[in-house]
């Protein structure tokens, strides 16, 4: 059992040595890269499918190990646990000894102080006790100082300052590790819902999201969204003559709860709207046509669907509309389609945008008539499954034209208006964390600017016999930290103690004395 | 079409920053001149003369405390009985007077070019790549003046420092170069003036401790071949001139641990924005991630050079890998890896 122990001791001994976290340190420096040049599934899911696609065995491989949620993976954690556990093991000791120094004296002076690396003496006419409470008066409050009397009549004083270089080290460690636990905590508790809003249209916190990322409290339900509803009344971008965006500006009104009175905001890319613990943020906008379809039947529809910029630049836009008939009559009519919000004709009839903004939009559209949604398998909104349809008509549109297809339907292209795209989020633990930043910054600065030195003083009374016999004041000095120019900091210090303890007598008088 | 470019203000930027390169490359001539010609002697081959080759290994070895009185003072000591020509080192002392003089003419010059710029386009001048790499450029220089101030020893240094400040400059000019454009929605918020600044001081400092890392690589092999009494070729026969390596691996530590809280300052900054931003503080985007492991390879660092058997050598590589990886989040993440923060204005 004692053999055991022993080697459990020694292994916790190896984890918590700073070998150790720097080997750690550079495994999570390691660690962290291919989340960086591969797509991760969190931030991008369709580029890891069409990764995976391309790539075969090797890609069925490296997602095996967890190569496409790095950052979810069981040996990232297994790292920065380690550190965790390391960084605790290393931390506990030395908070107990900090707080033990903090209160111990000052160390008694070696007893040879010329052997320091710094040290130098100075002799005076003023008694021991004067150069004492002199030299003490010099050193000031950042010093602390302690007087021993060495007996024989010599006095020594222990001078130490910089305990905050400890203390700012350990403030920016605990911070780090109660960051680390925050943002634990805060993933736990968190929810994240988008929804995809048209002019006009608005969304409720939760209720039928486009897509959603929750904490675990969230998944299982001990945890609810907050009960508020937005509107959008207007969404706005405007562009520079480059079409480079400029500004994007949603419009809403919003109220806390069902019952509450609406209230209008503004939001804008880097200014959310922020209701109690949530966030309603601008993730992004695009345009959503409007068409009337005249359905086999003869009855006609209005609809309006989001598209889906498939151009960053100039948002050349793609979507679907689904006008469901008659059950079993093979009656749905499926559009599928592009939007080309400044339209070119590149050759061929092959129309592309070449701006952002909206200049005479086009709407390209292929009609469909048959089954939409055959298999029952829930498709996207933005593209059509045409497998169990035909194809019925084509034609690029502008706004007001409208084009019949072979069996009798009829589309007209009335317009558009903006959807945005916005995001609600909730993390309880943010605020908390930004207070363990702040902390983890002061510490640092702290814990890499203080310098922590160590001073005696050793103030040797003249012969008793001899009044010519002059006070010696020996010092010597000790940089305990890196940090700044010990040599230079001494050099003055000692420059001022002699300054002030003691006007030395002419230096004719002091030879004379001395024969 | 809300915001314009003020394009002569632009153009006059542009010319200026074109003329401060010019100007920083003759100060660079001037560095390289006096390191050539000026009096800092050749270190080794005088104490060879003078002693065993011994002291010096036990110079470059000396105790932490005891080295930060051994400036390059020291060494101009240590030659002044190289019975060099003293007209040799007057004109290297010229010619260096001259560098220095031009290195100030091109740092006024480079500060009017980013301050006419943000001016141009009525915003914070580090909106883009370009202008991120000029700014970086300048607070290297502004950091190499201000130590010049402080120990006006390290004057013939100035050629290490001027080259890779010219690097970046030309790369900037060149193939990161944007025109002067308002700044994309995502951009419009005083975070970029507070993040960005943080991470270009940084940045910038973090440079000056790689190019004495460098140095203090150079001279610690200079000194371990001479030594062995091996032959010394280029590029370490530059170790002739250089300050101790102990003085050298003092002064990079220094300056990591002056940037190293205002890196963490900018990350912790960039997490505010984050949040405003793009509704979450923080989200493994390539950017971020390469922050996070530059962050903690000069955390590893600072940990290395309090651990025994990872001071010197070991340490002065981490320092160089934490450097290479924050280059690579300038250069590679911008521009190769798309991401959010993909703001280079190339396209």
């Amino acid at each position: 059992v004692t053999r055991v122990v022993r080697v459990l001791r020694r292994a916790w001994r190896r984890l918590i040595s700073m070998r150790t976290a720097l080997v750690l340190l550079f495994l999570l420096a390691v660690a962290a890269v291919p989340g960086s040049l591969l797509p991760q599934r969190p931030l991008n899911p369709t580029k890891v499918t069409a990764y995976l696609a391309q790539h075969g065995a090797w890609g069925r491989f490296l997602d095996r190990l967890g190569m496409f949620e790095v950052f979810g993976s069981v040996w990232f954690a297994a790292i920065y646990l380690l550190l965790f556990v390391s960084l605790v093991g290393c931390l506990v000791p030395r908070i107990r000894l900090h707080a033990k120094a903090i209160r111990a004296k000052p160390l008694p002076a070696p007893k040879r102080l010329e052997r320091l690396p710094e040290h130098g003496s100075f002799e005076t006419t003023a008694t021991i006790e004067q150069a004492a409470a002199t030299s003490r008066a010099v050193l000031g409050r950042r010093w602390r100082v302690l007087r021993r009397d060495e007996g024989a009549g010599v006095l020594t004083l222990s001078a130490e300052k910089g305990y905050s270089r400890e203390t700012g080290n350990l403030i920016f460690h605990v911070a780090l590790l109660a960051a680390l636990v925050l943002i634990a905590i805060g993933r736990l508790f968190s929810y994240q819902y988008n929804f995809v809003v048209t002019q006009g249209s608005g969304f409720c916190n939760g209720v039928v999201p486009d897509s959603t990322r929750l904490g675990r409290l969230a998944q299982d339900g001990t945890i609810s969204p907050a009960p508020f509803c937005v509107q959008l009344e207007q969404f706005t971008a405007n562009y520079l003559s480059s079409g480079e965006p400029s500004k994007f500006i949603a419009k809403v009104q919003y109220n806390k709860t069902v019952d509450a009175a609406n209230e209008p905001a503004t939001i804008t890319v880097n200014h959310p709207l922020r209701i109690e613990g949530d966030r309603v943020y601008l993730i992004g906008h695009g345009f959503a046509p409007k068409i009337t379809v005249r359905m086999p039947d003869g009855t006609t529809r209005e609809d309006v669907q989001a598209f889906i910029p498939r151009d960053p630049t100039t948002l050349l836009s793609e979507g679907a509309f689904k006008e469901y008939g008659k059950q079993r009559a093979n009656a749905d009519i499926g559009i599928e389609g592009f939007f080309a919000p400044t339209p070119e004709d590149t050759g061929g009839g092959v129309i592309t945008s070449v701006s952002p903004e909206v200049n005479n939009p086009i709407l390209g559209i292929f009609i469909y008539q048959g089954t939409i949604n055959a298999t029952g398998v829930p498709q996207s909104v933005y593209s059509l499954d045409s497998t169990n349809m035909s194809r019925t008509g084509q034609a690029s549109l502008q706004i007001g034209q409208s084009v019949k297809a072979t069996n009798g339907v009829t589309v007209r292209f009335d317009g558009w208006v903006p959807w945005a795209s916005m995001q609600v989020s909730h993390d309880p633990s943010q605020d908390y964390l930004l207070i363990a930043g702040i902390a983890m910054v002061v510490g640092l600065i702290g814990s890499l600017s203080v310098r922590r030195r160590r001073l005696w003083l050793r103030i040797t009374p003249g012969a008793s016999d001899d009044s010519s016999s002059l006070t010696v004041v020996s010092v010597g000095g000790l940089a305990r930290s890196d940090s700044g120019n010990f040599a230079g900091e001494f050099a003055s210090l000692l420059e001022r103690l002699e300054a002030a303890v003691g006007p030395a007598p002419e230096p004719e008088l002091v030879g004379a004395g001395r024969e | 079409v809300t915001v314009a470019v003020n394009s002569g203000m632009a153009h006059l930027s542009d010319a200026l920053f074109t003329t401060a390169i010019a100007v920083y490359t003759l100060a660079m001539i001037g560095y390289a001149a006096e390191y050539a010609f000026g009096r800092r002697g050749r270190v080794a081959t005088t104490a060879r003369a003078a002693a065993p080759a011994k002291v010096l290994v036990g110079a470059a070895g000396t105790s932490d405390s005891r080295d930060s009185s051994s400036t390059p003072a020291e060494i101009v000591a240590q030659s002044t009985d190289a019975g060099r020509p003293a007209r040799r080192s007057v004109v290297g002392e010229r010619f260096g007077r001259i560098a220095v003089g031009l290195t100030i003419v091109g740092a006024v010059i480079h500060a009017s070019s980013i301050a006419i710029r943000g001016a141009a386009v009525d915003r914070v001048p580090w909106g883009n790549m370009y202008e991120f790499a000029s700014v970086v450029g300048l607070i290297a220089v502004v950091a190499f003046l201000v130590s010049l101030a402080k120990a006006p020893q390290i004057r013939y240094l100035g050629l290490f420092v001027m080259l890779p400040v010219i690097l970046t400059m030309f790369l900037a000019g060149t193939v990161l170069y944007a025109k002067a454009s308002p700044l994309v929605p995502a951009l419009q918020s005083y975070w970029l003036a507070i993040h960005v600044s943080a991470a270009a001081s940084a940045e910038g400092i973090l440079m000056t401790s790689a190019v004495i890392t460098v140095l203090f690589l150079i001279r610690q092999r200079y000194d371990k071949r001479i030594a062995a009494e091996l032959p010394v070729r280029f590029p370490t026969s530059l170790g002739s001139r250089l300050p101790e390596p102990a003085t050298l691996d003092k002064v990079a530590y220094r300056t990591v641990a002056f940037a190293f809280p205002i890196y963490t300052f900018g990350v912790i900054a960039g997490a505010i924005w984050a949040e405003a931003a793009w509704g979450r503080y923080w989200g493994w985007d390539p950017k971020e991630t390469w922050a996070f492991i530059a962050w903690v390879i000069y955390a590893a660092y600072l940990h290395a050079r309090a651990t025994a058997g990872w001071k010197g050598r070991s340490a002065a590589w981490i320092n160089l890998l934490g450097f290479g990886a924050m280059t690579f989040n300038f250069f590679v993440v911008n521009i190769v890896i798309s991401g959010l923060h993909s703001y280079a204005g190339l396209n």
